[in-house]
């Protein structure tokens, strides 16, 4: 099973205790699948990186991932 | 340039060059919103010696902005922002052409307003207005810097005519809202002016045509974790 790491930004880092932290996800879990375990609705993630590129949420997740959630920032 | 030009001027050598100085006074850089964000741009922007500047803000100084915004001050609570800009950079830089419009920017008298201008910084805070801006600035076939700011999180990237800019951080015009998360989290001093100088920055090396610019590729970072990453968006 791959094991990823996970960055949440701002926000987002109220899904989880850790907001950096190393997790285990069943084999073909893809980004949709690890929002949904996370409990974080869809319409609070802006932007998707994988591995410093950005990805959509049907992207599946392998071994060594990096993945960032960044939330939507509009303030100036 | 006359020698007090380059007096002025002494300490940026030869971090810039006498050419890239002259080339900074022959540019014209619009700033749209002169908030956390914009007055911060505006004050490094006449520091670096931009020569023309453009500046638009409907909006006056409230309470609420002396936490965070560089050109409130208790004494400017109802005073228009984007003349307090002006003045500030008049004070600065005398030789600067400085012009303000008190006006709220929308889709009628955007492009109107940075037409002339070489590059325009958005420092807008709602993300609607920042896809009109997009639009304008496509129109008038000149690139954009872009920040934004919520708390202590923050983000520039820089747009040129034709990219597909916001649409790869927001969504679709139709799907994103008009606010992000700084509806509840605020905007902190600090970290306005951080990305503030991000997003001079990125100004100078566009109009300088220097440097690693942030064209599809979007600087984000987090204060609370010291989290600095460059992402690729295409």
């Amino acid at each position: 099973m791959p094991r990823i790491n996970l960055k949440l930004f701002a926000t987002l880092s109220s899904y989880s205790s850790d907001d950096n932290e190393c997790i285990q996800v069943q084999d073909g879990t893809d980004i949709g699948q690890l929002l949904r375990d996370f409990g974080i609705p869809p319409d609070r993630v802006a932007l998707i990186f994988v591995n410093g590129v950005r990805k959509d949420t049907g992207y599946c997740l392998k071994d060594g991932d990096r993945i960032g959630l960044f939330p939507p920032v509009g303030g100036g | 340039m006359n020698k007090s030009f380059h007096a002025r001027y002494d300490r940026n050598f030869d971090t810039f060059s006498r050419q890239d100085q002259d080339r900074l006074a022959g540019s014209s850089v619009a700033i749209a919103g002169l908030g956390g964000l914009g007055g911060g741009v505006c004050e490094m922007l006449a520091r670096a010696g931009i020569g023309r500047l453009i500046l638009i803000d409907g909006d006056s100084f409230d309470i609420t902005n002396l936490n965070r915004q560089i050109l409130c001050r208790e004494d400017l609570i109802g005073f228009p922002k984007a003349k307090a800009a002006y003045e500030r950079v008049k004070l600065i830089n005398s030789d600067i052409k400085a012009e303000y419009e008190i006006e709220y920017l929308d889709e009628n008298n955007l492009y109107d307003r940075i037409r002339q201008a070489d590059l325009v910084m958005d420092c807008l805070d709602t993300i609607d207005m920042r896809f009109m801006l997009q639009d304008a600035a496509k129109k008038a076939d000149i690139p954009i810097v872009s920040g934004a700011i919520a708390g202590v999180t923050g983000q520039v990237f820089v747009i040129f005519p034709g990219d597909k800019g916001y649409e790869l951080i927001y969504g679709t015009r139709a799907s994103a809202g008009s606010r992000g998360i700084e509806t509840r989290t605020g905007n902190i001093s600090y970290c306005a002016l951080f990305v503030a100088a991000l997003q001079a920055s990125e100004c100078v090396k566009v109009l300088l045509q220097r440097g690693n610019i942030l064209r599809n590729r979007i600087l984000v970072a987090e204060l609370w974790t010291n989290t600095f990453e460059i992402m690729d968006l295409v």
